[in-house]
């Protein structure tokens, strides 16, 4: 079991004191997959790297089942952890062969094995990943999926207790990334090995974890099941982080809020009492687009501004009230642009939360989260 | 541990480990040592009347005649024209060249490619000693049929013959950043103006030379310093030919009798001066290359022009180049080491062909010593110059230990130092302080250890960055140590670029001539400055069999080079 308390890591710059990890805690249980979700700067990879002892935190434990890796007074160096690690570049060592690459953990070891249980570890690591027959090839001469394979037989080879992947999938297209999810994720519920995961595509973390926790200007700003996560997100952020919505801001009033130009009925989350500030939160996919009036409660009505092919649903935006909402249609309902149509809002799907303040950033939102 | 939580809070970060402060503290030392004594002791002599280094007279009057009096005026005139002279040929033949070559379809491109680079390998003094043979106004091969024509030799006596000599042997070094800056070109700039209907010359005008115009202004300026910086023109045309320059001045104030030290090591200083100056605009303008070109640092398939029917005067003209600048210095080098007399080849001198000038160079006690010296010297500044900005290099890419800016700046300060400016700096400083190195081949290691550091911590560095951090890491998490990790990781990635580094400071070690001139005598002669003395004595033949033993010397070792070199790339 891996738990951390109270993380804390903190960069010079030039401007003064960045703190990148802020109080941090966690735990992950044995053979779990645990991901950190965040956008860049966010703190997630630092959280990472102070786990391979890559950083050193200025505050707060660290501990893998009864051995503290770090604390305030004690730091135990990242070779001599437990642990195996995917960078986001890979870091396979081009002057080494796949063979030699692999190998590398086991002949640094203290108790190096002897070279024939090197060549058979060597061999089951790389048919966990699919790269059996290729020993003697050079490494650069991998295409970029093999190489990523590649990492992942070298950082499992030594059977460590901590497997750490630093966005391992963000360098691989699109076709590519979503065969290795799959094998990813069988992998390590196979292997059941202990897992820490950082990305910034929340499909990713949904698919992959058992929990995910949501990182935010270097805190965990909730942790759960995904599907919890999605269902009752408790902020703004999170809501916007873990999955699309549109976001509505109002005042609660007694079985909804004022919004819209009426009022919306939906699921209050506790915190909310009549009269304070909420958001709206409603998923796109739960929000039907009609041509014609359905007679369902919570509907609006509203002119379609933008109806989009996307296969196997219109993809919309409908003006209400000068409000832009995203919302779905059946594929093969006929709609035109500037036409008046009924949105159709299910009370179990719309979530009022606390109103923090915290606006999101337009519809271009995905353009700007491309990570460094 | 109360403490430490309130330091922690202010964000002071201590270093992890105290070697590493001893490490860093000694190599700011080391390279104050290297660097900045050196400079301080200079300025120090350069306001001192006394007659020996000893003999420390606070005065101006070093200064008010280095920068007053007529003679200093027209030096400062000479010098100014020389270098600009020499900066411009350099910079339109390198030119000419980088662009037949980077933006032409000239036939032959890998060829005119090579031919544009060989020069660099033959030394200055190698070459400038070439160019006396070809056109010494009695017995230049070029002269001869000249004198039989016009009646008139040409002078290479001259400022025009220095400028001559001196641009041709920088023009390779012009072809290679122009031709970097060509390619670094995104083709697509000017194709955008060409899509928008401007035509090929107001295409070259608005964008083409506007986007280049950065590059030009750091290439000339580089080239400028470099001329200015050079001591073999200057010495073995203009100092028969009494026409100085800088540096050839700070040379003859310390070898008439009796020296003048404080005068040289004023002129020293304007020197320098002259050179930050270049060298500060030069950064700036580069600084702006950079702003205009690396916005995605990928090399570009560039737009090259069908030169049509004048594709045959541009092979011509490269052919010519080639023949001026590689062919005929090669061969009257080994013609003149092969006669007993120089003179203009004729059929008696033909017949008379002997290898009694190879035999001396192997015979000649000074010779052999110079030689030995040069080669110990070479393999020691190298590897003193690779394994310290190595270290330099990774502390400042790798760590974020407090003055690692500074250990940069420290190894990079000595750009700005010209070659007989450093000698002279260190003539004053171990005449002061009582480290008796002086006369030895250690004041040569320092000389040539600090000349090369900006090479090396260039080197390094550049090869370092280009080493992802993650490969060190992943190394780490496997669960290596400091030591394997370094061994059988950054070692083996790193060992084309320190090769690299290696033998690029062994070669221009071997050849250093400027801060050698004031350092060597007879027991720690070198052998550019034996080739200078034996130049001295009137020994040409034996100069130019010594010549052609160096340069096929220089570019066997260039050749293993790029074997060993291409193959550790071919390997990574």
């Amino acid at each position: 079991m891996l738990q951390v308390e109270g993380l804390r890591k903190t960069f010079a710059t030039d401007r003064g004191g960045v703190r990148a990890v802020e109080d941090v805690s966690f735990s992950v249980e044995d053979g779990r997959f645990y991901t950190l979700l965040g956008p860049s700067g966010c703190g997630k990879t630092t959280t990472l790297r102070c786990l391979a002892g890559l950083e050193r935190p200025e505050d707060g434990t660290i501990k893998l089942d009864d051995r503290m890796l770090s604390d305030p007074g004690n730091f135990v160096p990242t070779h001599a952890r437990d642990i195996g690690m995917v960078f986001q570049s890979y870091a396979i060592w081009p002057h080494m062969t796949v063979f030699e690459n692999v190998a590398f953990p086991l002949r640094v070891s203290e108790h190096a094995p002897s070279r024939d249980e090197t060549r058979r570890m060597v061999a089951e690591a790389l048919a966990l990943v699919g790269l059996e027959g290729l020993e003697a090839r050079p490494a650069p001469q991998l295409s970029g999926g093999q190489q990523q394979r590649l990492a992942l037989a070298r950082a499992l080879v030594r059977k460590p207790k901590l497997l750490l992947l630093d966005e391992p999938l963000s360098n691989l297209d699109a076709k590519l990334r979503q065969r290795m999810r799959i094998e990813l994720r069988e992998l390590q519920r196979r292997l059941r090995i202990t897992t820490v995961y950082v990305t910034h595509d929340q499909a990713e973390a949904l698919f992959l974890s058992h929990r995910v926790a949501v990182m935010q200007n270097g805190r965990i700003v909730q942790e759960g099941r995904p599907r919890d996560l999605y269902a009752s997100p408790a902020s703004g952020f999170v809501a916007d982080f873990v999955g699309d919505a549109t976001f509505l801001p109002g005042e609660v009033v007694e079985g909804g809020v004022r919004a819209l130009g009426g009022i919306v009925r939906c699921t209050l989350s506790e915190a909310l009492a009549p009269g304070a500030k909420a958001l709206l939160v409603m998923r796109p996919e739960r929000i039907v687009v009609h041509g014609a009036p359905a007679g369902a409660a919570n509907e609006f009505v509203g002119t379609l501004r933008v109806a989009a092919f996307l296969g196997d649903h219109l993809d919309c935006i409908v003006d209400v009230e000068g409000t832009e909402l995203r919302a779905r249609a059946h594929p093969t309902a006929e709609l035109r642009r500037e036409q008046r149509v009924w949105v159709e809002l299910p009370p179990e799907y719309c979530l009022a939360i606390p109103d923090d303040g915290w606006r999101p950033r337009a519809l271009t939102r995905t353009f700007d989260e491309d990570e460094g | 541990m109360a403490t430490t939580t309130v330091a922690r809070r202010a964000g002071i970060r201590f270093p992890a480990w105290r070697a590493e402060v001893v490490v860093v503290g000694a190599a700011a030392v080391l390279l104050s040592y290297l660097t900045l004594v050196p400079l301080a002791m200079l300025l120090l002599g350069s306001v001192s009347g006394g007659a020996s280094v000893l003999d420390f007279q606070l005065t101006l009057r070093n200064f008010q005649r280095v920068l007053t009096d007529q003679a200093s005026l027209e030096l400062l005139a000479n010098s100014l024209l020389y270098g600009a002279g020499a900066a411009t040929l350099a910079f339109v033949i390198g030119t000419a060249v980088a662009w037949a070559v980077e933006r032409t379809d000239v036939p032959g491109r890998s060829l005119w490619y090579g031919i544009a680079l060989v020069p660099i390998i033959i030394p200055g003094i190698v070459h400038t000693i070439a160019w006396l043979f070809l056109l010494s106004p009695e017995i230049g091969w070029i002269n001869a049929p000249l004198k039989a024509v016009f009646g008139v030799p040409l002078s290479i006596y001259s400022l025009p013959g220095m400028i001559w000599v001196e641009g041709l042997h920088t023009a390779p070094f012009a072809f290679v950043l122009m031709s970097a800056a060509l390619r670094a070109m995104d083709p697509s700039l000017e194709e955008a103006a060409a899509a928008s209907r401007a035509n090929p010359w107001s295409t070259f005008r608005r964008i083409t030379l506007p986007l280049l115009l950065p590059a030009i202004a750091s290439v000339l300026l580089i080239l400028f310093v470099r001329a200015l910086e050079g001591f073999e023109v200057p010495a073995i045309i203009g100092l028969p030919g009494r026409i100085y320059v800088y540096t050839s001045r700070i040379y003859t104030s310390l070898n008439q009798y009796p020296p003048n030290f404080g005068l040289s090591a004023a002129y020293a200083s304007v020197l320098l001066a002259i050179s930050v100056v270049g060298l500060v605009l030069h950064n700036r303008a580069t600084r702006r290359t950079e702003r205009y070109t690396t916005v995605t640092g990928k090399a570009y398939r560039p737009r090259r022009v069908a030169l049509g029917r004048y594709r045959y005067i541009a092979v011509a003209a490269l052919g010519l180049y080639g023949a001026v600048a590689i062919v005929l210095p090669f061969l009257v080098l080994i013609y003149a080491s092969l006669v007993r007399v120089y003179s203009v080849p004729s059929l008696d001198s033909f017949s008379e062909l002997t290898l009694r000038n190879y035999a001396f160079i192997f015979t000649d006690e000074l010779t052999r010593r110079s030689f030995v010296n040069s080669v110990v010297l070479g393999v020691l500044a190298a590897s003193v110059v690779v394994a310290l900005t190595s270290v330099i290099a990774w502390v400042t890419l790798r760590t974020r230990i407090p003055g690692r800016g500074l250990l940069d700046f420290l190894a990079f300060v000595p750009i700005t130092i010209p070659g007989i400016v450093l000698g002279i700096s260190l003539l004053w400083v171990y005449f002061t302080i009582p480290i008796r190195i002086y006369g030895t081949i250690w004041i040569l290691l320092v000389a040539y250890v600090t000349r090369y550091l900006p090479y090396g911590i260039r080197a390094t560095t550049a090869g370092l960055a280009q080493l992802h951090k993650e490969l060190e890491e992943a190394a780490a998490t496997a669960g290596a140590r400091w030591w394997p990790t370094f061994q059988r990781v950054l070692l083996p990635l790193l060992r084309p670029t320190l090769v690299g580094a290696w033998v690029y400071v062994f070669i221009v070690s071997l050849r250093e001539l400027g801060s050698s001139i004031l350092l060597a005598s007879s027991d720690n002669v070198v052998l550019a400055v034996r080739i200078f003395d034996l130049r001295d004595s009137g020994n040409y033949t034996t100069i130019a069999a010594l010549s052609v033993i160096l340069i096929i010397m220089l570019v066997a070792l260039v050749a293993i080079l790029q074997r060993v070199g291409g193959r550790t790339v071919r390997e990574a």
